[in-house]
């Protein structure tokens, strides 16, 4: 594929390999992210999603299997894991925990600094870094990082990924834990910045964000891949995900609950998607009505 | 990378062996009791005797050896250092020359002294992985706490400290996994720390501390929290979902210890 700017193929990994406590995390994945889209890779706890995602920076190595980042194998004998750092910025959970300056600037700069970028380059980077992330640098730069709220924190932290500004943001849960305007807010950001063209890779315990981000979703389980497509498709197989321990949109949930009962809508993912369904079953009328404000 | 491969120290590994099954108390007072032999042993082929005692006693509780191997690294640098130390200064009886450095002066005595206290290290770290190999953190404070209850009377504040132990070893693992977790979230910013001479790798350093040692607070205000959300209070009299019952098991591995213990006494 010429557009996967990420590409893994058969990665099996297994932790503390020789030891008492080996575990084999995944199991033969392959996946890809293609330019420009946005994917969401979903799957209960322990099913293999984080330590997937540690591959596509050449974090962790795979047991066997390969990955390649911009078509470069990141293992083979002429790999440049640090560039691959550079091209894929991730995101761990909780990222508010891994600021550590004495400013909001000075975090921020710490990726750019890394790379080895001019003074001048730098500044401008974190400011428009903190400017996408809806901080104002005037504002915030000059506060120290642990005096912020927590969404705010969250938000200097993926500033100080985005400021590196990698091809593919990879963002490991980046709601977890947030309040409902935090949640709402980062959510809004990243919508902006994929509309922007930056690729994204979202892993998330939430469906309804699933279906409110993803071009594309991929379902992990127990180290396989379950199952891989859009959020119609995947979300259409609601038994199976519910026997591995997932759910549905809540949309999709009212929907499918509808079609059992013989109502005609038309599959729905959000909520907006769903009153459309619901009022064009309902004859239309009440569509016009709401359509109006 | 995974950092905790490198340090099982202080890990629990979960079997089903007559190790694993055997009461804490009859462990513990196992394991002090030869550490005491170790340190009233004279001889290197005394040492031998331990090393065969371990590697049957690793066996039995299913431990891989290359595995008890690994938790040995963290104490190598002490045991070089013993091994230096002692060849260059401790001028043992009787002290030939075997080089000269400098004004440094190597005997054949200082080296024979060196690795044997070296040895001794190394089986002392050995012995106590073992325990903890083979018993659960929480099985340890009981078995502790029960050993320190007589105490008590004399003002030793025998659940407390077990207490104070069992937190400790419980947070090793996840302290490695903190900081691992956290150099990962710096290298994928670009950091790296592996470059440079001694000074810089230090201050490369900083941006992996300064999380780690916030996060440490939050950690234990957040447990100091938990604990007392369950009324936790030094000096009450907990009881237990498991008691702790001595059974034959326990009976055979105290004779072998304390007869083999003996033994070594008297041949001594």
């Amino acid at each position: 594929m010429p557009d996967a700017i990420i590409a893994c193929q058969a990665l099996t990994h297994v932790y503390l390999r020789g030891t008492p406590l080996e575990a084999t995390a995944l199991r033969g994945v392959t996946v890809e992210v293609r330019a420009g889209e946005l994917l969401a890779i979903i799957g209960p706890t322990g099913s293999g999603k984080s330590t997937l995602i540690q591959h596509f920076n050449g974090l962790l190595k795979p047991t066997s299997g390969n990955v390649r980042v911009a078509g470069l194998d990141l293992w083979g004998p002429d790999a440049d894991r640090r560039r691959a750092r550079r091209q894929v910025g991730l995101l761990f959970q909780f990222p508010e925990y891994q600021l550590f300056e004495e400013t909001v600037l000075r975090d921020v700069a710490y990726g750019p600094k890394n790379l080895g970028l001019p003074d001048e380059t730098i500044a401008e980077r974190v400011d428009e870094a903190l400017h996408s992330v809806g901080l104002d640098p005037a504002r915030f730069g000059d506060r120290s990082p642990f005096s912020l709220s927590g969404g705010e924190m969250r938000r200097v932290a993926l500033a100080g990924v985005l400021a590196m500004r990698p091809k593919v943001l990879v963002l490991d849960e980046p709601t977890a834990g947030l309040d409902p305007r935090g949640r709402e807010e980062l959510l809004h950001r990243i919508e902006a910045l994929h509309a922007d063209g930056q690729t994204f890779v979202v892993v998330t315990h939430n469906m309804d964000e699933v279906a409110r981000l993803a071009d594309r979703v991929v379902v992990m389980h127990q180290g396989w891949v379950l199952m891989e497509g859009p959020p119609n498709d995947v979300f259409r197989r609601g038994d199976e995900l519910q026997r591995v321990g997932l759910g549905l949109p809540q949309a999709a949930r009212l929907v499918q609950i509808l079609q059992s009962r013989g109502v005609p809508v038309a599959d729905a993912l959000t909520i907006e998607q769903a009153r459309a369904a619901i009022t064009a079953a309902l004859g239309g009328k009440h569509g016009e009505r709401h359509g109006a404000h | 990378m995974e950092l905790i491969r490198y340090v099982p120290v202080g890990q629990y590994v979960p079997r089903a062996s007559p190790l694993h099954g055997l009461d804490p108390r009859t462990k513990i007072v196992a394991t002090t009791v030869l550490m005491v032999v170790l340190f009233l042993a004279p001889s290197f082929a005394g040492l031998g005797l331990f090393v065969a005692a371990i590697l049957v006693l690793l066996i039995l509780g299913r431990i891989p050896i290359r595995f008890a191997l690994q938790g040995l690294r963290p104490a190598f640098f002490l045991v070089l250092l013993t091994v230096f130390l002692n060849t260059f200064f401790a001028g043992g009886d009787p002290t030939p020359e075997m080089f000269r450095f400098g004004p440094l002066v190597a005997t054949v005595g200082g080296l024979r002294n060196g690795l044997f206290v070296g040895a001794r290290l190394l089986l002392l770290v050995a012995l106590t992985s073992l325990l903890t190999f083979t018993t659960s953190p929480v099985e340890l404070t009981h078995g502790l706490e029960a050993l320190l209850r007589p105490f008590r009377r004399i003002g030793v504040p025998g659940d407390e400290l077990a207490m104070m132990m069992s937190i400790a070893l419980r947070f090793i693992p996840t302290l490695f996994e903190e900081t691992e977790r956290i150099i990962k979230a710096q290298m994928a910013r670009g950091g790296s720390f592996d470059q440079g001479n001694v000074f810089r790798r230090a201050i490369a350093f900083v941006p992996v501390l300064v999380p780690l040692i916030l996060s440490s607070f939050r950690r234990s205000e957040e447990l100091a929290v938990a604990m007392e959300a369950r009324c936790y209070s030094s000096g009450a009299h907990r009881t237990r979902m498991k008691e702790l019952r001595l059974r034959t098991a326990d009976a055979v591995a105290t004779v072998v210890v304390v007869g083999a213990a003996a033994a070594v006494l008297l041949l001594r």
